[in-house]
């Protein structure tokens, strides 16, 4: 095995830095270096995430205990200094970072990066920022990560400019750094009861916390899920969210999906390493999923009653996150293969549906959507137009048109989860496995109930919400504008589709992916093993690694 | 010392708090910035509180806390000074942007009725 393997997990943060830090320099007249520079950039990520995917899951032969990489970033034995690990859950987010990302690029090209200064750069930070948060294996490196791509988003949010996006994006700020500040109380708090920083360490010191350490133990993790759940949109810490990322152009609000779900994702994490010495509250239990069902019930009412198309979909990622915090809050491993396949489809899928509303929207006539909205409001009924009719029949429908349409009726059907596509899988394997859980478990009976109940009314509501907002776009009489379609932004629409309709395909083989992931990670300790186990690598007199 | 400087924090936080919940973006932003001071204080104090001792080893003396200043929460101090100051910067640009774009003060961009 070559040496040059071991410094994979730091690849994911440092390409999208230094090509960053490159692209600042870089004057205006070159963006079409900067274009072909980011594109390469993201292509790179992406290999080197399909390669720790590979060598997570043991498909590329290695001598990682368990399959876990762990990279000492000063050369120093763990839990001293920053680590940052890999493993099945951190590869696999690592490649949708890296798809989405490659998306929202080329869709970016076609009109977006031109709209204000330092796109691109921004564009590497926010990437650098996840890949990082998803990779760290330590607490407050997780932090700064978090800032990494807070502080990008801040930059992308408001770009563009413009009143609307200026001002969701003072409140998104606003909201965002209190939440640093809440995960920099907790962290301080952790540190100063246990005495260390590393995820691994910090998960075995738990066990050995008795009486007031262990109350304040509680507390600290108790205001980390808190800063999590402000990330990942739960209510009712989300009402930030719906107008931030509408107000966001397309390609960031893209981004911002999968922003979303790093909170979850940190969630998961620590919850797994906390779990083994009795999760606290927020991370598993109880908490967790009754915050869930809230968060879903206030996306679904959200969605229904929603007349603006860009925060229907922030709705559906409240939605997203609601219905992934009631099943990974549920007290059993089961629920998260199919919870990780939901989350894998949802992102996607919102991804996708930010550009196709970007791309609708660009084709209503100024104040159709306004005037759609009050004709419905107000009942009065589209004035007879069977005189017309001639002239609107005879017509040819536009491809851009179609293609839209089509995408949209895809799009919806996978966010309502209805069959065919991969949210109808997700969404059934999530309900059988919860029901199998119900059969086994008495005590959860009515939790999985009420979980299956929430999730078939978000659904129906998806399909109405969706459905009106779909007739609304499409078939009403007051858009006149014929759509303009470029191919770059037609292209990744299509791949995201495409991804998605292989994730239907490919359902069986990725769930059992998915489940070896779900695994690993109810057995921390063979993350905390690896962590704890890993040696430096030894320097040699001539300054190379053995 | 540990009652006078959590009665400082405590004051910050409170009125960081209740600056952050008016309605007027510069009240917003001072409060950010006395909960951040707050924050970075309470950080700090997470390393125990001693006078005089230095975070570095010294020979001839006894490698125990109760000798040495806690380095870590030093570190992570500077760290949170650091990337605080970056986006309250960076949140006064925000600020601006809506001042000038709004003719308003107000956080929501338009003035109460």
């Amino acid at each position: 095995m070559s040496q040059w393997m071991n410094h994979l997990p730091i690849l994911p943060v440092a390409i999208p830095m230094i090509v960053g830090a490159f692209m600042l320099v870089l004057r205006d007249q070159y963006r079409n270096a900067a274009v072909v520079l980011g594109i390469v950039s993201v292509l790179a990520q992406f290999c080197v995430a399909v390669a720790l995917f590979g060598i997570t899951t043991g498909r590329i032969p290695n001598e990682y205990e368990n399959h876990i990489m762990v990279y000492l970033l000063g050369n120093w034995q763990a839990p001293f200094a920053i680590v940052l690990v890999a493993d099945q859950l951190s590869a696999i987010m690592l490649i949708l970072t890296a798809v989405l990302g490659l998306c929202s690029l080329l869709y970016s090209t076609a009109l977006w990066d031109r709209a204000g200064v330092f796109f691109h750069p921004l564009f590497q930070f926010i990437l650098m920022g996840l890949n990082g948060a998803f990779l760290t294996g330590d607490l407050f490196n997780l932090f700064v990560f978090f800032e990494i791509f807070l502080a990008a988003s801040y930059g992308l949010a408001l770009h563009g400019s413009g009143m609307a996006r200026v001002a969701a994006g003072l409140h998104y700020v606003t909201v965002n750094l209190i939440a640093s500040f809440l995960l920099l109380i907790a962290i301080s708090v952790l540190y100063g009861i246990t005495g260390t920083l590393n995820m691994a360490d910090l998960g075995l010191r738990a066990a050995s916390l008795s009486g007031d350490d262990r109350r304040l133990f509680e507390a600290a993790c108790a205001i980390l899920g808190v800063a999590f759940l402000i990330k990942a949109g739960a209510w009712p810490l989300n009402f930030w969210l719906t107008s931030a990322y509408s107000a966001a152009v397309a390609p960031v609000a893209a981004l911002f999906a999968i922003m979303s779900k790093v909170g979850i994702y940190a969630l998961l994490r620590i919850g797994s390493l906390l779990l083994p010495t009795g999760a606290p509250a927020a991370f598993s239990g109880d908490w967790m999923y009754v915050i869930g069902l809230a968060t879903l019930l206030f996306g679904t009412l959200g969605i229904l009653s929603e007349k603006n198309s860009g925060r229907l979909v922030g709705y559906c990622i409240i939605m997203s996150s609601g219905t992934l915090l009631s099943a990974l809050g549920m007290p059993s491993v089961i629920l998260t293969g199919p919870s990780l396949f939901y989350m894998l489809s949802s992102v996607l899928v919102t991804s996708t549906f930010f550009y196709l509303i970007e791309l609708i929207k660009r084709t209503e006539s100024f104040g159709g959507n306004v005037l759609a909205v009050s004709l419905e409001a107000f009942n009065t009924e589209d004035e007879d137009r069977s005189d017309y009719s001639g002239t609107v029949v005879g017509k040819p429908i536009p491809f851009a048109l179609a293609f839209l349409g089509l995408a949209f009726f895809i799009c919806a059907l996978v966010i309502a989860g209805m069959p065919p596509f991969s949210g109808f899988i997700a969404k059934f394997a999530l309900l059988s496995k919860a029901l199998d859980l119900s059969q086994t478990n008495a005590a959860t009976t009515t939790s999985v109930w009420l979980l299956v109940i929430a999730m078939l009314i978000s659904g129906m509501a998806t399909v109405i919400a969706l459905g009106r907002a779909g007739i609304r776009m499409f078939w009403s009489s007051e858009r006149l504008k014929p759509p303009v379609l470029s191919r770059r932004e037609a292209f990744p629409i299509t791949l995201l589709l495409m991804l998605c309709i292989a994730l239907t395909v490919f359902a069986g083989p990725v769930m059992d992916q998915l489940s070896l992931t779900a695994k690993q990670l109810d057995d921390p300790g063979t993350y905390m093993k690896a962590v704890l186990n890993s040696r430096p690598a030894v320097i040699s007199s001539h300054g190379g690694t053995q | 010392m540990e009652l006078i400087l959590s009665i400082a924090i405590g004051i910050m936080v409170g009125s960081g708090i209740w600056l952050l919940l008016r309605p007027r973006t510069y009240q917003v932003i001072i409060g950010l910035t006395l909960v951040s001071y707050a924050v970075n204080l309470f950080i700090f104090a997470t390393g125990k509180l001693t006078t005089g001792a230095p975070p570095i080893l010294k020979k001839g003396v006894a490698t125990t806390l109760a000798n040495y200043a806690d380095p870590l929460p030093q570190a992570l101090v500077l760290t949170a000074i650091v990337i605080s100051f970056a986006t309250t910067a960076l949140f006064l640009v925000v600020i601006l942007a809506l001042r000038g774009l709004s003719n308003t003060d107000h956080v929501d961009g338009t003035e109460a009725q």
